[in-house]
């Protein structure tokens, strides 16, 4: 019995220090910041019943968004490659065929009419200096302004894959892959790096992800940084409310809003494991074993233990 | 030559050779041990066993850990996490127990100093512990630089800054260390070599040369009480093991020791798989940047207390102050200058100075990973204070204490 205290003793000390290594020394260093559950609270809510139909309409229309994103869903190809985009725009536009399931329909709303506003980039594009966004507003049709964005949101979620179905790829390359890398996971700005059958191929690609590159700089302040392991110099929770709202974190930064909703983030997160922490499954798995054969390897030394000290009391 | 007879079978053929009985009993079988020791002496035991599991992972890491500042950090969070199988599996191991082993030194240090097991005959036990001490903290300061993230670019910046010597201004020591201006490629070699070869062979002479001390003096015990080892362990050979204060090393004291093994490698394994990370500081995930300084550079926990005593002074003090800390431990045996070896308990005003001393210590660390701002670099320098105070009167107090 004498040894239980001994040994509470030793835990107690052991968890004092932990306790101030780690939760108490992360809480003073980092200031925590609450999820607000992808619900963009600041964004009107959509008051019309949106029309595919006419949406589409729009959204294909003479001068709306065709003029500068890609639709591959509809059979519309980029007009220009990422790297020629990137120095029109600073970035490459993405393609609209599922912006629908990623990002959240609030957000694509205030998105169309004020992109400054929805990406909270107002303090980098203001309009009455003459710092346009490069995504310029929708100003409207000649309708009803409110019922035009919401029958261009309507269209396109309902040409979006279903949420079920959209891949962790998917997720990572409309909200973050157009301006982070992710060398783990063999993704540049310009998309996934094929693989090359030769070596001026492989060049070729690397200046064309290189010309992208110095176009984002310019656009961005600097280069953002590489995603490959954020999961674990970040961790999830960091991720996801930096994600939610930039401006929480680090205000004035020039990285936007991204607007996704919860489950496209939840398929991000999925995304950066993959890259970071690829072999977490494995890990459980194996975990569960070993900690079973290390219990009954202990219990086997307490009996003997037991066995020999019977003799010595 | 001697003279050989045909062996009977392989062991006696060992035997003729190798002496393998006599090796064992004078090893292990008559090895004697006080029987009132408790769990805390088997901390030797899980540190060898842990210092095994470090020299084992460390072998698998080491084939595929490449040591150049362009490579470095991706051939382990990459190759080895990613594309080696179970090379996750090794780096945890060896990342949580290069963490875990500090707790268990740092328990076995507290164990020796609470009864007494530096005195009287046992300094070169406590000296020859406190050269492991310092050759780990080594051994775990250079392994820790070998990823190249951001806290091991930083901390190897910051810890060889240290050899500038403050207002000495030794510049060109520090480059000289460093060979370089700043971490890079030579510095990482360097570094390398001591984590793979120089250290481990140091260390693994220490243990040696811990051991040794230990067989002599024999092992401390529980109560403090002075056993007449070979009278008790004529008591035992003759089979009288219950009344006998000794018993044998092996198979007696080593069942204890795995048992007490078993449990801890249970918590081991779990930190292992579930919990690795505890060990690991999220700021190293990133790749070294000599551009861009941490928010916050601070070392790793079981360091803690000691930049801590660093840190709240001007440059020049606080160089001293850390360098006292460094060595201090080493001269335990001669200023506690009582005569008795008994659990801190039953001492005079040693049993407040060992509790002072404990929790001084784990103020520090606590201290060590805060910002050093307000209320935190306040205490970080009263605890400071106490500190080398504890030690200015460690003589006085010890002095003073009435022989049991």
């Amino acid at each position: 019995m004498k040894e239980f205290k001994i040994l509470a003793v030793v835990v107690f000390f052991t968890l004092v220090t932990y306790y101030l290594v780690e939760p108490f020394a992360h809480s003073q260093m980092h200031k925590h910041i609450e999820s607000e559950g992808f619900e963009y609270k600041d964004l009107p809510e959509l008051t019309k019943k949106g029309d595919a139909a006419r949406g589409q309409e729009l959204v294909m229309g003479a001068g709306a968004c065709l003029g500068c994103h890609s639709m591959e869903v509809a059979g519309m190809p980029a007009p220009m490659d990422p790297v020629t985009a990137a120095q029109s725009y600073g970035v490459n536009p993405p393609d609209l065929s599922n912006a629908g399931a990623v990002y959240d329909e609030k957000f694509l709303a205030a998105l169309i009419q004020n992109p400054a506003h929805a990406l909270m980039v107002e303090h980098k594009f203001d309009a009455e200096k003459g710092q346009m966004h490069p995504m310029v507003p929708f100003y409207g049709a000649g309708g009803d302004l409110d019922q035009e964005v919401a029958d261009m949101v309507t269209y396109l979620k309902s040409v979006a894959v279903k949420k079920e179905e959209l891949t962790s790829e998917q997720a990572f390359e409309l909200a973050c892959g157009r301006c982070h890398a992710d060398h783990y996971a063999g993704w540049t700005q310009i998309g996934k790096t094929p693989t090359f059958k030769k070596e001026q191929d492989e060049l070729k690609f690397k200046t064309q992800v290189l010309d992208y590159q110095d176009s984002l700089k310019a656009y961005m302040g600097k280069l953002p940084p590489d995603l490959s392991i954020y999961i674990r110099s970040r961790g999830a929770h960091y991720i996801e409310t930096f994600v939610e709202n930039p401006q929480n974190y680090l205000k004035g930064t020039a990285m936007p809003r991204v607007g996704v909703n919860e489950h496209a983030m939840e398929k991000v997160v999925e995304y950066l494991e993959d890259s970071g922490d690829a072999k977490r499954h494995e890990r459980e798995n194996v975990g569960k074993y070993v900690m079973i054969f290390i219990v009954i390897f202990a219990l086997f030394a307490f009996l003997w233990k037991k066995q020999i000290w019977r003799d010595l009391h | 030559m001697a003279h050989f007879e045909k062996a009977t079978s392989l062991h006696d053929w060992m035997n003729q050779r190798l002496a393998v009985d006599t090796v064992r009993r004078v090893m292990a079988k008559e090895y004697w041990i006080p029987k009132n020791i408790n769990f805390l002496w088997a901390m030797g035991m899980i540190l060898a066993v842990t210092f095994g599991l470090l020299l084992v992972s460390g072998i698998f890491l080491l084939m595929y850990y490449q040591p150049n500042v362009a490579t470095a950090f991706d051939s382990v969070n990459y190759t080895i996490m990613k594309e080696v199988e179970f090379g996750w599996l090794w780096r945890h191991i060896h990342g949580v127990a290069a963490s875990v082993v500090f707790l268990i030194i740092y328990i076995h240090m507290f164990t020796g100093i609470y009864y007494g097991s530096y005195k009287k005959g046992r300094e070169m036990i406590w000296i020859s512990g406190m050269l492991l001490f310092v050759t780990f903290s080594a051994e775990a300061f250079s392994g820790y630089m070998l990823p190249w993230g951001q806290m091991s670019y930083w901390a190897g910046m910051v810890i060889t800054n240290l050899f500038a010597g403050g207002s000495l201004h030794a510049d060109g020591l520090v480059e000289w260390i460093r060979g370089d201006y700043v971490p890079a490629q030579a510095f990482l070699n360097r570094f390398f070599m001591l984590h793979v070869l120089l250290l481990p062979l140091a260390i693994l002479g220490l243990i040696g040369l811990h051991f040794a001390a230990l067989r002599i003096p024999h092992v401390n015990n529980q109560d403090g009480e002075e056993i007449d080892f070979e009278a008790e362990a004529a008591k035992y050979k003759a089979g009288n093991k219950k009344e006998s204060k000794v018993i044998a090393f092996a198979n007696d004291f080593m069942s204890k020791d795995m048992m007490v093994v078993g449990i801890y490698l249970v918590f081991f394994f779990y930190l292992v798989f579930f919990h690795y990370d505890f060990a690991m500081d999220p700021v190293n995930f990133d790749p070294a940047d000599g551009l861009k300084t941490p928010a916050h550079i601070y070392p790793e926990w079981y360091f803690l207390w000691s930049y801590e005593i660093l840190r709240p002074f001007p440059a020049d003090p606080g160089l001293v102050a850390f360098g006292f800390a460094q060595v201090i431990f080493f001269a335990l045996p001669f200023l506690d200058r009582s005569p008795n070896a008994v659990p801190a308990a039953r001492r005079g005003a040693f049993k407040y100075w060992f509790w002072l001393m404990l929790v001084d210590m784990i103020v520090l660390t606590g201290m060590g990973k805060l910002p050093p701002e307000g209320i935190f670099s306040t205490i970080g320098l009263v605890a400071a204070i106490v500190f080398i105070l504890l030690w200015i009167a460690l003589p006085f107090i010890t002095k003073k204490e009435k022989a049991l």
